[in-house]
């Protein structure tokens, strides 16, 4: 006869009152088992959910890059070649280049077999006073585009100022009250007044397009330009070097600086798309951590209640085990069983209680985990190597929180006066 | 000589709201090894409190008890129980088994306080001897009158006790039964053992050797069973 088969063979017969122990110790072990594998399904279906949305975000980007590369590819390079002696900075003071360079690099540039150039403008420009009507204006003498021999024709995007006719812009043929077909005198040359262009906010609108043979007569330079627009040119994306590269593989004393390009747009644009692509993934991962807060600080309340609630539920029951029992007590104690070996009956019995609870508890907690609503992908993650650690944890903890519940009955039991007892019946 | 129980001026005063009661007073009374004697007296006599005082359950006010040549109340209450255990046997009126144990269970249930070597075997041959063999797996619920004061008995004689202690053993047992106890008090008197029977039952009193009376909390006449004529039934 041990205390333990004393304590098994009474929870075998006080059926009721060790169920209810055992529920109230289940339930809390429930509460606190089925709060972290709910945290931690949680966190799982996190890590899922940000994993599948930064793959989409990477797939999404590729996606966005290939249709920005196909949709500016179109648009292609704009490229300025220049003599290669050209100062920068003067160009941009000045609003055109100083130094000139043959005309015929133009040809050189057409003939040759470089694959991204679509279209080439030479041109002659220089900002003078228009002595005749007293106004400062860039001149620009065009022929119009030179065709690339080797891609095929396509539709010139500029076309050539015949000779005596001019072009002008916006503010000039506004304040000159100019009008096509009026006759102007420029530089002491007769010019037909052609096309007249719309505002267009930039320095186009104070200048005057003419023939690139006339522009070379009036400025003194004969077959001299000092520009060439490349526009469009195509090639893979960021690869404006090789554009470079080529160019002054066949213009060797020239220098090729990109002008109005589309390329800072895509770059950009990308990066931005990169940036909401970003912000999404955050955003989400804000909502995920917000909403894991929110559990955690529910199961921060619901479990120490719970715990307490079976602890006061098993110090009831004890001390209704206890008063049950009194006269066994009391018989016990008559026959020589020490007061430390009826405590250790009365703790053992909700030890017991605790550890069947524990075990319990422990299942149900994790089949409140997996029946969660979070995605049956995490379940698995939910029920993994944490749990033995956990079940141990449990499986040690509740027996003693249970028979800290039951100290005092115990502690009561202990004490009780078998004379007083054995008196009475 | 050695006595199994001897008590010199045993007093017990319990303090209540109504004042002090004097449950015993002045009662000496000395139990050799062997000796079978019977106590009788009224209700609220002081029969249980002398039970109790002399099974070193309750400390008295006055005098002293010695059980088995020791002073019990001289231990602390641990030490007590212990001796107990070793030294000290109970049966009383309602039985007071355990009654989710087993007859076996119950016969070994002082093991708790003193673990014996060979006490399953012990247990087995009380079994035998109180003709509870056949019951040895039955719970209490399950068992006659007399099975169950049989089966408090052999509780009591586990391990092997210098006293037995019996609060009216026959009080709820019919003449059989009552015999059969009777009888165990009265062998376990000649193996040696000392033997002190609370009763209002003159039969069960006239089982004893000698028979002492309480009126008041005092002890008013000790004698033998054979010279004391009259009856309390």
């Amino acid at each position: 006869m041990t205390l333990f088969r004393l304590i098994l063979r009474e929870v075998a017969y006080r059926k009721l009152n060790f169920a209810l122990g055992v529920a109230s110790v289940s339930v809390a072990v429930a509460c606190l088992v089925g709060s972290l594998a709910v945290l931690r399904k949680h966190d799982a279906r996190t890590e899922q959910i940000i994993a599948a949305k930064e793959t989409e975000t990477r797939a999404r980007m590729a996606t966005l890059e290939d249709d920005y590369r196909k949709i500016t590819k179109g648009l292609g390079f704009n490229v300025l070649i220049l003599p290669r002696d050209q100062n920068l900075s003067d160009l941009f003071a000045d609003d055109f280049a100083s130094r000139y360079m043959p005309e015929n690099y133009v040809e050189r540039l057409a003939t040759s077999r470089v694959a991204t150039i679509q279209h080439l403008l030479p041109s002659l420009q220089q900002k003078l006073k228009w002595p005749e009507v007293e106004r400062t204006i860039i001149l620009i003498g065009v022929r119009g585009e030179v065709p690339v021999l080797h891609a095929d024709p396509k539709k010139p995007i500029l076309e050539a100022v015949p000779p005596g006719t001019m072009v002008a812009g916006w503010e000039l043929h506004r304040s000159l009250k100019l009008k096509s077909g009026d006759k102007v005198k420029l530089l002491g040359r007769d010019f037909t007044v052609g096309k007249l262009h719309p505002e267009r906010g930039t320095k186009d609108d104070i200048t005057v397009w003419i023939n690139l043979k006339e522009a070379q007569q009036l400025l003194g330079k004969p077959g001299q330009i000092n520009g060439i627009l490349a526009l469009e040119c195509v090639c893979a994306a960021d690869s404006l070097d090789k554009v470079r590269a080529e160019i002054v593989k066949i213009l060797p004393d020239t220098q090729v600086i990109e002008f109005q390009s589309q390329t800072l747009a895509r770059a950009e644009a990308r990066r931005r798309a990169a940036t909401e692509a970003q912000a999404a993934v955050e955003h989400e991962k804000q909502n995920r951590a917000r909403l894991r807060q929110e559990r955690e600080s529910f199961a921060a309340v619901l479990v120490p209640v719970v715990v307490v609630a079976a602890g006061v539920w098993i110090a009831f029951l004890s001390f209704g085990n206890v008063r049950e029992r009194r006269t066994e007590i009391g018989v016990l104690r008559a026959i020589g069983v020490q007061s430390r070996g009826l405590l250790a009956i009365f703790l053992g019995r909700a030890a017991v209680i605790g550890l069947v609870g524990a075990g319990l508890g422990f299942a149900a907690g994790l089949l409140v985990g997996a029946c969660w609503h979070e995605g049956a992908a995490a379940v698995r993650v939910a029920a993994g190597g944490q749990d033995a650690k956990l079940f141990l944890s449990v499986l040690a903890g509740a027996p003693v929180v249970a028979a800290l519940a039951a100290w005092l009955p115990s502690l009561v039991a202990a004490q009780q006066d078998p004379a007083e007892i054995l008196s009475r019946e | 000589m050695s006595v199994g129980l001897d008590i010199q001026n045993l007093g017990k005063v319990y303090h209540g709201s109504n004042g002090a009661v004097h449950a015993v007073e002045g009662v000496s009374l000395t139990l050799a090894p062997g000796d079978f004697v019977g106590v009788q007296g009224p209700s609220g006599c002081g029969k249980t409190t002398l039970l109790l005082a002399a099974g070193a359950l309750l400390q008295p006010s006055a005098g002293q008890v010695t059980v088995a040549g020791q002073n019990p109340y001289a231990l602390t209450p641990e030490e007590r129980a212990k001796f107990r255990a070793a030294n000290i046997g109970f049966v009383f009126q309602q039985f007071h088994l355990v009654p989710y144990l087993s007859v076996l269970d119950n016969v070994l249930a002082p093991s708790l306080a003193l673990l014996q070597p060979g006490v399953e075997q012990r247990a087995r041959e009380l079994l035998a001897q109180f003709g509870l063999e056949p019951r040895a797996h039955h719970v209490p619920a399950e068992l006659s009158t007399g099975e169950r004061q049989r089966t408090a008995l052999a509780r009591a004689l586990l391990n092997r006790p210098k006293l037995l202690l019996a609060d009216e053993p026959t009080g709820n047992l019919d003449r059989d039964n009552a015999q059969v106890v009777l009888g165990a008090l009265a062998d376990f008197a000649q193996g040696g053992g000392a033997v002190l029977l609370v009763t209002h039952d003159a039969v069960a009193a006239q089982c004893a050797q000698r028979i002492v009376r309480m009126k008041e909390g005092r002890l008013v006449m000790d004698g033998s069973a054979a010279s004391d004529g009259s009856s309390n039934a």
